[in-house]
């Protein structure tokens, strides 16, 4: 076993730590408080190469792995949740269906404008009444004279609404199988299809700064080619985006804990009580200790997915492993470090009360803890 | 043109800094990164190159670095910030090798090359010297500039302001030279993924002592001048004086007559 990161990992992960303190941190509470999405964030990124980071040179990509991407999510995450979900979800979900699946037309029309971060994409998925239970998808995509036509809902997508978004991939139900069941595709449907809409953003307790809005569709056509793949393959598509996006949100999970746990020891190192820095209390010792050894556990299972996957071994136990461990981890570490901060970890003006609230979709969003459970138990043969 | 980059790879701004008390030299165990103010050395580098206007083709831009084996890393940081290629003189004859040993060894890798511009950080975040470029620039029998905070190239020579003391001078210097920058003479770019995964695939020279003709009498411990040991901590400050501040006025008229009393105000 070898535990040192490779060179290009090793530049690649620094380079992103010295972007996100150089040019994300100070403007973090802004776009926290003004709920701003940060275009100008996006558009450095995408020049970096950051926006497509684990998808082939060929295709526009980066060229790197899904190492490379999980610290680039980890190192964004550490200092802002809402540019690391933006990378994120547009990578592992926006990009990643039409990288795996595309055809060559689809692929050459959207991934380097995805990949250069000129574009966002999305991926709706999640409905009123169907998320991980994508069996009751209600949206509808009818064959018509040529196009589909589709009807129906999404929600919680993120995004779908910035002024650069070009496109989402959303799940429809194109019809029934032999067996009587829904059959579930996958559709391209680009940003401007007239009847496709996106809604106001929601209010949401934390990632104020990335784009999270409801979308409708309402005879909206596309033309057939936007289907993505085989038609009744959506199902078997979207579990496998699932799986390599758990990666991603891991990632997001060991990078904010990391955050917390910087900020609660520069805190810890700074605050003086009863005559001591309360650095120097073993009660604060015990949780700066305790957040340091459960985050570098989390850490290494969440690099052990991204190796797997790289190696081509499945991953998907161990990304449902990571994303179950490092979502709790995230709400426990930065709710400690909360703690650590006293009274000032309230205090908007603290960094710390941003992560506080940025974690906890970490145990919800891209399958919540019970899902991962359940995703889990069944590998181990439940 | 050619340029050359001196770079050095030094303990991460994260890491707490210590002596090794058995050797006497910095301990480099934790993480290391590229000398900061050499980043900024680079990218006046490829300033220079991208500036259309200046007249100028920077035909080559060699990043150049003295260091143990790990201090290749600083070379590949530092061709994915724009660099061509680079050269990593290692040998374990130049181990413990001062400012002046160091200096010396560097300028014999850069007469292999014959660069018409050297450029440095003007520190380093470790030794804090400060003096390499002179040293440098003395082997090499070019005029050095130091602590040059912003630069305007021509074909023939370079227009300098150096930060001093009570303000800036203004350098003008014919090349070759060599010149050490500050770190508000610009903002480093960040390196791409394209420059980072292409980093390793640019030339990458390793040269020992020999291969550049260095006398191996004039450096390592034994060839330094420089003998380091018995550290001790700097003395602790003493506490400063509390003024609690009941009338303000009170306490201004306390804070003026401190400073009065030092002539610290006039």
């Amino acid at each position: 076993m070898n535990f040192d990161l490779s060179d290009e990992h090793r530049l690649l992960r620094d380079s992103v730590r010295e972007f996100a303190e150089g040019e994300v941190a100070p403007i973090a509470e802004e776009i926290d408080h003004n709920k701003r999405f940060p275009t100008e964030i996006i558009e450095k990124m995408g020049k970096l190469g950051w926006m497509g980071i684990p998808f082939p040179e060929e295709v526009g990509g980066g060229g790197g792995d899904s190492l490379a991407y999980a610290l680039a999510v980890e190192e964004l995450t550490r200092i802002d949740s809402s540019v690391a979900i933006t990378l994120c979800a547009h990578t592992s979900l926006g990009t990643q269906p039409i990288y795996l699946f595309g055809s060559d037309e689809q692929k050459a029309e959207w991934l380097p404008k995805l990949c250069s971060g000129e574009l966002l994409g999305a991926f709706g998925l999640t409905e009123p009444e169907a998320g991980s239970d994508a069996g009751n998808t209600q949206t509808r995509a009818d064959l018509d004279g040529g196009n589909w036509n589709i009807n129906g809902a999404k929600q919680f997508i993120t995004n779908a609404g910035t002024d650069i978004s070009g496109l989402v991939s959303i799940t429809a139900v194109t019809g029934t199988d032999e067996r009587g069941r829904k059959e579930i595709s996958n559709l391209l449907v680009p940003n401007g299809t007239p009847g496709y809409e996106q809604g106001k953003q929601y209010g949401k307790i934390g990632w104020h700064a990335s784009d999270t809005r409801p979308l409708t569709f309402t005879d909206c056509k596309v033309p057939e080619e936007n289907l993505l793949g085989p038609r009744g393959d959506g199902f078997k598509q979207f579990l496998k985006i699932l799986d390599i996006g758990r990666i991603g949100v891991a990632a997001m999970g060991v990078g904010l804990a990391q955050g917390a746990l910087d900020l609660a020891i520069a805190y810890a190192n700074e605050r003086v009580a009863f005559g001591q820095k309360i650095g120097k209390f073993q009660a604060i010792q015990a949780k700066i200790a305790n957040i340091s050894s459960e985050l570098e556990g989390a850490r290494l299972l969440t690099y052990k997915a991204a190796l797997e996957k790289d190696a081509g071994l499945d991953f998907s136990l161990t990304a449902a492993q990571a994303k179950l461990k490092t979502g709790r981890l995230a709400v426990w570490a930065a709710e400690e470090a909360v703690q650590i901060h006293g009274g000032y970890g309230w205090i908007d003006e603290y960094a710390i009360s941003r992560l506080y609230r940025d974690a906890k979709i970490l145990t919800i969003g891209e399958g919540t803890d019970e899902v991962q459970q359940m995703v889990i138990a069944r590998k181990l043969g439940c | 043109m050619k340029i050359c980059v001196l770079v050095k790879e030094v303990p991460d701004a994260a890491v707490d800094k210590r002596i090794d008390p058995a050797t006497g030299r910095l301990d480099r165990s934790g993480e290391a990164n590229l000398n900061p103010y050499d980043t900024h050395a680079i990218e006046a580098a490829m300033q220079i190159r991208e500036d259309e206007g200046n007249g100028i083709e920077v035909g080559e831009i060699v990043a150049v670095t003295m260091g143990p084996s790990g201090a290749e890393r600083a070379l590949h940081k530092a061709v994915s910030l724009g660099a061509d290629r680079s050269i990593h003189l290692s040998d374990d004859a130049l181990a413990g090798s001062d400012v002046a040993a160091t200096g010396y060894a560097l300028a014999k890798v850069l007469e292999t090359e014959n660069p018409d511009l050297v450029l440095l950080g003007q520190q380093s975040d470790d030794g804090e010297c400060y003096t390499i470029g002179a040293v440098v620039a003395d082997h090499l029998k070019m005029p050095s500039v130091t602590q040059v905070v912003k630069m305007v190239v021509t074909a023939g020579n370079a227009k300098c302001e150096r930060q001093a003391e009570y303000g800036y001078d203004t350098v003008q210097v014919d090349f070759p030279a060599v010149i050490s920058v500050g770190d508000a003479i610009n903002e480093p770019r960040y390196p791409s993924l394209k420059a980072i995964m292409g980093a390793k695939k640019k030339q990458l020279d390793v040269k020992s002592a020999g291969d550049v003709g260095i006398d191996a009498g004039r450096v390592g411990t034994d060839g330094s001048k420089v003998s380091c040991g018995d550290f001790k901590a700097p003395p602790a400050k003493a506490s400063g004086q509390i003024i609690e501040d009941e009338d303000t006025n009170d306490t201004v008229a306390q804070i003026v007559a401190w400073l009065e009393e030092r002539k610290l105000i006039a």
